[in-house]
């Protein structure tokens, strides 16, 4: 599904800030990763990269089959319209739509008609367990609501794999463990999902850590979840 | 979702990667406008004010070319009512510059030319003048010309009696006086009374009537006019033909021609009216007057239309300067649209057509404003209003244009911005 090989990213020239210093990971279809580690180890950075938002400095990425570099502008931008769906810290929601028109825009740049868009958005808002909100506007949403807005949109176009970048961040613990626990259920509905906390203990909940140091990897722990 | 975990063979892994590098989706021109109106719909009150430049600047080149084309067509439309088919004869001068004159049978003569409808003719009795009454000192002359009139002066020049009654076959013996529009307001007279009289020649004149100004005749507003007969048994103003005292010459002849054969008319016409010394005839088409006249007044709209102009300049100043804060405000919104799968070319479009958006709900705004300030204008003129459509259209190109290049540099600029650096909390 996702496959990073040696990958390093350089920022700036004076002084060159190695934010990634290879970097190499395999993320399998159905996954739910949790990448944690401490503030400026590279998490954002890394996350990025895997989305295609920002090409490495060295080393492949392939997303859904794809080497990342030899694609050009719109062949990345049709690739994250299809395959990738990000969450972020502070939601990105637009406050003059609806939450509706919010998810259905996961859709506008993959060549979706209107009226599509917005049946799958509120299939989408339904999974996520806000079907009675679908005519709210964002500021009369929650934070746990808007973010559970913003991950309907990164899920209404069924794509390869989800990247969330602390998806928690701006939300009280409750609300943060109620997003985790959408991201599992999701996960077992098939979902690939790869999110950045920096919540030990709420990683600590998922079935793969991989933990960052400094641009590295510094462990990737695979634990079997226990049959029920 | 869930795929398949087996490891994709190479084979499917370049189907995959073909599939997966099929270019973006293009947004449907509905939802490239929605997208595209996002800045405007949210923020109207700036971009009210941002447009306002450009709708004041097409407005002022609307309503100038609007009001030129209306006045243009109220002058047009006088012309026509007063008619093109009009000429006029008048006794010029001799080639050693003496004052020459027109032959009594100038008027018979010219009536005999196939193609003329009707001749009417006036006699300026040069040593007559006219005051209110006779205690006005000579040397505070009036400035009003006396002339012997034919009957059917009014109706030939193309104006009517204001007030009263024109001269008749009998009024026309007697000491009685019509007076011209400006003849009668520099004598005091604006209404006809039984009884009221006038002192021109030395002599008592009663007052019949008043006329309306005559828009191809203005020598005639300022005209007292009085019978050729009376003109001769009263004043003096005579002629000789055949060895016999008679009524005295015309020194204007007023010509109506067949409207397809007015050049025909005029070039016959001082031949005509004095055979013998045609160069010693004036012939004019009074009308050309009024046609030079409107197309004089389209000759000062250049100043004005430099002026919507440079309105124009500023209001395209204005969008630019709009779109460029737009473009740092909405960064994350840029941001979000490059992650959910915008390229760079649909960011840049969707600046471009929200500038064009902007400059054209301006343009449009001011073709309205420019439109209702003629329509309005016009009709206290009483013109009909007249819109040129490429007034209308003009403005409306300009404003698309304005737009496109003053959202140019800053579309590029929001192509160009970084998603990651959008997207960064920090
Ligand atoms: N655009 C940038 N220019 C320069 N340095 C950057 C930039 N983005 C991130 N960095 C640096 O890269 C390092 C990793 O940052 P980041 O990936 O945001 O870490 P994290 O998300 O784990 O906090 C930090 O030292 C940060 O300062
Ligand atoms: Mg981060």
């Amino acid at each position: 599904m996702l496959e990073l090989d040696a990958v390093t990213k350089v920022y700036g020239s004076e002084p060159p800030v190695a934010a990634l210093r290879g970097v190499g990971m395999t993320i399998r279809g159905g996954e739910l990763v949790a990448i944690v580690g401490p503030s400026g180890s590279g998490k954002t950075t890394l996350l990025q990269i895997m989305g295609t938002l920002d090409r490495p400095t060295s080393g492949t990425v392939r997303v859904d089959g794809a080497d990342a570099a030899r694609l050009d502008d719109g062949e990345l931008a049709a690739l994250r319209s299809r395959s990738i769906g990000f969450v972020f810290q502070q939601f990105f929601l637009a406050e003059h739509q609806t939450s509706l028109d919010n998810v259905a825009d996961g859709l506008l740049y993959a060549g979706v008609a209107v009226d599509a868009r917005r049946a799958r958005a509120s299939a989408a808002l339904d999974a996520v367990g806000l079907a009675d909100r679908e005519s709210f506007r964002p500021n009369k949403l929650s934070g746990g609501q808007r973010q559970r807005v913003a991950i309907a949109r990164a899920l209404v176009g069924e794509p390869a794999i989800v990247l969330a970048d602390e998806p928690t961040g701006n939300l009280d613990s409750a609300s943060g463990a109620a997003i985790l626990e959408l991201l599992e259920g999701l996960n077992d509905a098939g979902a690939t999902i790869v999110v950045i906390t920096h919540d030990r203990d709420l990683a600590a909940q998922l079935p793969r850590q991989v933990e960052m140091l400094d641009g590295r990897v510094v462990r990737d722990a695979t634990v079997l979840r226990p049959l029920l | 979702m869930r795929r398949s975990e087996a490891k994709p063979s190479p084979a499917t892994v370049e189907a995959a990667a073909l599939n997966v590098a099929s270019p973006a989706a293009r947004l449907s021109t509905r939802d490239l406008a929605r997208v595209a109106s996002v800045g405007l719909r949210t923020r109207r009150l700036r971009a009210g004010l941002s447009a306002l430049g450009i709708a004041i600047g097409v407005a002022s080149i609307v309503a100038v070319l609007g009001l030129s084309s209306s006045s243009q067509a109220g002058l047009l439309a006088e012309i026509d009512r007063l008619g093109t088919n009009l000429l006029t004869a008048k006794k010029g001068q001799s080639l050693t510059g003496a004052e020459a004159q027109l032959p009594l049978t100038a008027v018979p003569m010219v009536d005999r030319v196939d193609a003329v409808e009707q001749v009417a003719d006036t006699g300026t009795v040069d040593d007559a003048d006219a005051y209110r009454n006779p205690f006005i000192p000579v040397a505070a002359t009036s400035g009003l010309a006396v002339q012997a009139a034919s009957l059917n002066l009014p109706g030939v020049i193309g104006t009517e009696v204001a007030q009263g009654e024109f001269l008749n076959a009998a009024t026309a013996r007697e000491p009685v006086a019509v007076l011209g529009a400006a003849a009668a307001q520099r004598l005091g007279i604006d209404r006809v009374y039984p009884g009221e009289r006038i002192w021109v020649g030395g002599q008592w004149f009663y007052v019949a009537g008043i006329l309306e100004p005559a828009e191809l005749a203005e020598e005639i507003d300022a005209s007292v006019l009085v019978g050729y007969a009376a003109a001769r048994r009263y004043l003096g103003y005579a002629g000789v033909s055949e060895g016999e005292p008679t009524i005295g010459p015309p020194s204007t002849i007023y010509v109506r021609a067949q409207t397809d054969e007015v050049e025909e008319v005029q070039s016959v016409l001082a031949r005509t009216a004095n055979p013998e010394a045609p160069n010693e005839v004036d012939v004019s088409q009074p009308s050309d007057a009024l046609t030079a006249r409107a197309a004089a007044e389209s000759a000062l709209n250049g100043l004005f239309l430099g002026l919507g102009a440079v309105a124009l300049l500023v209001g395209a100043v204005g969008v630019a300067n709009i779109m460029i804060i737009s473009v740092l405000e909405r960064r994350s919104e840029i941001g979000l649209r490059r992650a959910l799968g915008a390229t760079r070319a649909q960011i840049r479009t969707q600046f471009l057509v929200e500038a064009v958006m902007l400059a054209v709900s301006g343009g449009a705004a001011g073709v309205v404003a420019g439109v209702a300030a003629t329509v309005v204008y016009a009709s206290t003129r009483g013109w009909s209003a007249v819109i040129p459509p490429e007034a209308w259209a003009g403005g409306i190109v300009a404003a698309v244009t304005i737009g496109a290049f003053a959202g140019l540099a800053p579309a590029i600029r929001a192509a160009s911005v970084s998603p990651t650096e959008a997207l960064r909390t920090v």
